[in-house]
């Protein structure tokens, strides 16, 4: 069966500014450790920079903790950076800044949780538009079906509450919901991995076409490697709060540079019984957020570390195709798993 | 015989309208020293089966089977106390959620103990040694300190070592795993997956694997048994599975996996849903989302022989072409020639 080639814009035809840029985001937190001991300090995002354009995907990936959803907080503007400037379509953003806020819109991981369930489906739609235009009724309405069509949804669902639908619709009614407002950057937060396989093809193809339609930008926070690299134009690899990897998926997936990005893409288990193949075993887990190792913040669990690594958090260097923070980047040749 | 034989199960829950089926007609076998993995989306009765098995399911549920047989016993038959013998002994599962099946009131020494008290009835300073032992063999580091420890004290990666623990703690002959990673970082289940299949090498003990996710199957089992609504719809050997899928819905659900798909471009879906307790559909199942139903199919459906992986389906395929599908396998075949 042949499909419809999906055509991404180029990175030369873009020139424009991009939509969403950030420049050295850092957020702390402080931690209370109890009564008698002084709080502590999380740098749950450590200085991370990216710029979005239009009808493009950046992709941010990492484990539990690697701080992809303080990411997000900043960027759909619910938390300001400790440091660092978020910029909107050009203009600095800022939490009270209302003007902007309708430009950058979110769709959460499991949307069994993530739609109101006293609601019907046509006043969860129709509420970002009541409270952000001066549309009548009638043009509100229009409006809510016009987009209900789009994901695919049928005019009779209007009046049905979201118990009545599937994971999948579910989620397509929350996709709907974060594009009332047409705005120009989509935030997905693994807007996938509580869908059945099955289903999951639906959704991504659905974010394929509808990005292609609207121009939208998505920013696509996601553990699944093999996700990423279908839908991905870009990638940021994070680790503790800091970007290790980036560059374009192309790149990235064909000749990680960083040991972790070459870690994580071999321990995704790949569907393919006669690849099976040698996996990197990443000795460990994660160190606490609260007490990170210094220097770079893998060197714990990292075959390759030595003591430069051990002292100073590596800078990010490469071309613009690849940048990786590591002094010790696999090259060309395939990474060798560790000795144990 | 083989050390475990499951024929004809099916459990129903009564529920406001009406009895629901969760599981239908499923059979199984799963020998000594052998993979098998248990593959389907959420509601295909993977997990519900195998909680029948243990005996774990709430009081309401109606289990009948024509055969159960696990090690010689025919767990049918066997009460209340002589199967609380069994499991957690012989038989042992770990769970999806590692830090919601430790109990967070009691230490990890205390919750590894307990099993080695009640089964094996060990003293206080065996049981300490053998805790430890256990811990080591998980590959927990420091197991002595950890033992103190609470639940909340440790990580999920750390929770799933300690539940492997208390699954292996009396040496059991089957080991059934029930999404042992899905709640997990990608790092963190590539190591529990080797533990897993190193455990099972080393203690030539049976393994059911019950997942949803197609790399983790493909990666680590011998046999795959997938299903689809509480139905068992196909069973063969892990490459022969991914190569040459026998039932429409195997290759459809392998070929949505986005890592088979060119990037970029739109990924082959099924259209609908699972059916549910009241749109469940005569005859197969699968028909309303199969690119191949017919009538025939929407009436009735049979299953196949081994030839065909027992794929529940009238037309199952060889190599992606239907067999003896009345129309199909003709177009298709001349296509490809």
């Amino acid at each position: 069966m042949t499909q419809p080639m999906m055509d991404k814009p180029e990175p030369s035809s873009l020139l424009g500014a991009p939509v969403l840029e950030g420049r050295d985001l850092t957020r702390y937190y402080a931690i209370s450790r109890g009564a008698f001991k002084p709080s502590a300090t999380v740098k749950a995002l450590n200085g991370v920079s990216f710029s979005l354009h239009s009808g493009r995907t950046l992709a941010v990936v990492g484990e539990s903790g690697c701080g992809k959803s303080t990411l997000a907080r900043l960027v759909t503007m619910i938390e300001d950076p400790t440091s660092g400037d978020l910029l909107i379509d050009g203009q600095p953003a800022h939490v009270g800044d209302r003007s902007l806020r309708s430009l950058v819109q979110i769709v959460f991981q499991n949307p069994y949780g993530s739609l109101n369930p006293r609601q019907k489906v046509g006043t969860i739609l129709d509420e970002p538009l009541r409270i952000n235009t001066k549309d009548d009724a009638a043009t509100r309405r229009a409006k809510v079906e016009e987009m209900m069509r789009k994901v695919g949804l049928r005019p009779e669902h209007y009046d049905r509450y979201p118990h009545m639908f599937s994971g999948g619709q579910r989620q397509r009614i929350a996709i709907a919901r974060a594009l009332m407002l047409r705005p120009k950057v989509l935030v997905l937060d693994e807007p996938v991995s509580a869908l059945d396989l099955s289903i999951q093809a639906q959704v991504l193809n659905l974010l394929m076409d509808l990005q292609k339609e609207m121009g939208l930008a998505y920013l696509f926070i996601s553990h699944g490697l093999s996700v990423v690299r279908h839908i991905a134009d870009d990638i940021m690899v994070m680790y503790l709060g800091r970007p290790v990897e980036t560059g374009t998926s192309e790149a990235v997936f064909a000749n990680p540079q960083h040991p972790y990005t070459a870690a994580l893409l071999s321990a995704t288990p790949i569907a393919n019984p006669q690849g099976r193949r040698q996996r990197i075993a990443l000795q460990g887990e994660l160190p606490s957020p609260l007490k990170p190792p210094s220097g770079c913040p893998f060197n714990p669990r990292c075959w390759r570390a030595t003591d430069e690594c051990r002292q100073i958090m590596p800078a990010l260097s490469g071309d613009v195709a690849q940048q990786f923070a590591c002094y010790h980047p696999l090259g060309d040749k395939p990474p060798s798993p560790p000795s144990e | 015989m083989p050390l475990l034989e499951i024929q004809n199960l099916t459990v129903e829950f009564p529920t406001i309208s009406g009895l629901f089926r969760a599981v239908d007609g499923v059979s199984l076998t799963c020998d000594t020293g052998e993979i098998l993995s248990i593959v389907g989306e959420s509601g295909s009765g993977k997990s519900v089966s195998m909680l029948a098995l243990m005996g774990l399911l709430p009081g309401n549920a109606r289990i009948t089977a024509d055969r159960m047989q696990f090690d010689g016993k025919d767990l049918l038959t066997l009460s209340a106390r002589q199967r609380r013998s069994v499991i957690g002994k012989d038989m042992a599962m770990i769970f999806q959620e590692p830090m919601s099946s430790l109990n967070p009131c009691f230490t990890v020494g205390y919750q590894l103990g307990e099993t080695l008290r009640l089964h094996m009835g060990l003293g206080r300073a065996a049981r300490r040694a053998r805790s430890i032992e256990l811990l080591q063999l998980v590959g927990i580091p420091a197991p002595e300190d950890r033992l103190g420890n609470y639940p909340h004290q440790m990580s999920g990666g750390m929770s799933q070592r300690v539940m492997i623990a208390m699954a292996l703690a009396c040496n059991p002959k089957l080991l059934i795993a029930d999404e042992p990673t899905t709640a997990l970082d990608v790092t963190i289940q590539a190591q529990i997956l080797e533990l897993l299949v190193r455990l099972q090498r080393e203690n030539g003990m049976a393994l059911v694997l019950i997942t949803h996710d197609m790399g983790v199957v493909a990666e680590t089992a011998e046999r795959v048994q997938v299903q689809y609504a509480g139905q068992k719809v196909e069973e063969q050997p892990v490459t022969g599975l991914f190569t040459d899928p026998h039932h429409p819905y195997t290759a459809a659900l392998l070929a949505s996996l986005p890592e088979r798909a060119v990037v970029g471009q739109r990924l082959p879906s099924i259209p609908g849903v699972v059916p549910g307790q009241h749109d469940r559909p005569d005859g197969c199942l699968f028909s309303p989302r199969c690119a191949f139903a017919t009538d025939l199919c929407r009436r009735e459906v049979h299953a196949q022989g081994p030839d065909f992986g027992q794929a529940l389906c009238n037309y199952p395929l060889r190599l992606g072409i239907p067999t003896g599908h009345p129309t199909m396998s003709v177009a298709l075949a001349g296509e490809d020639a």
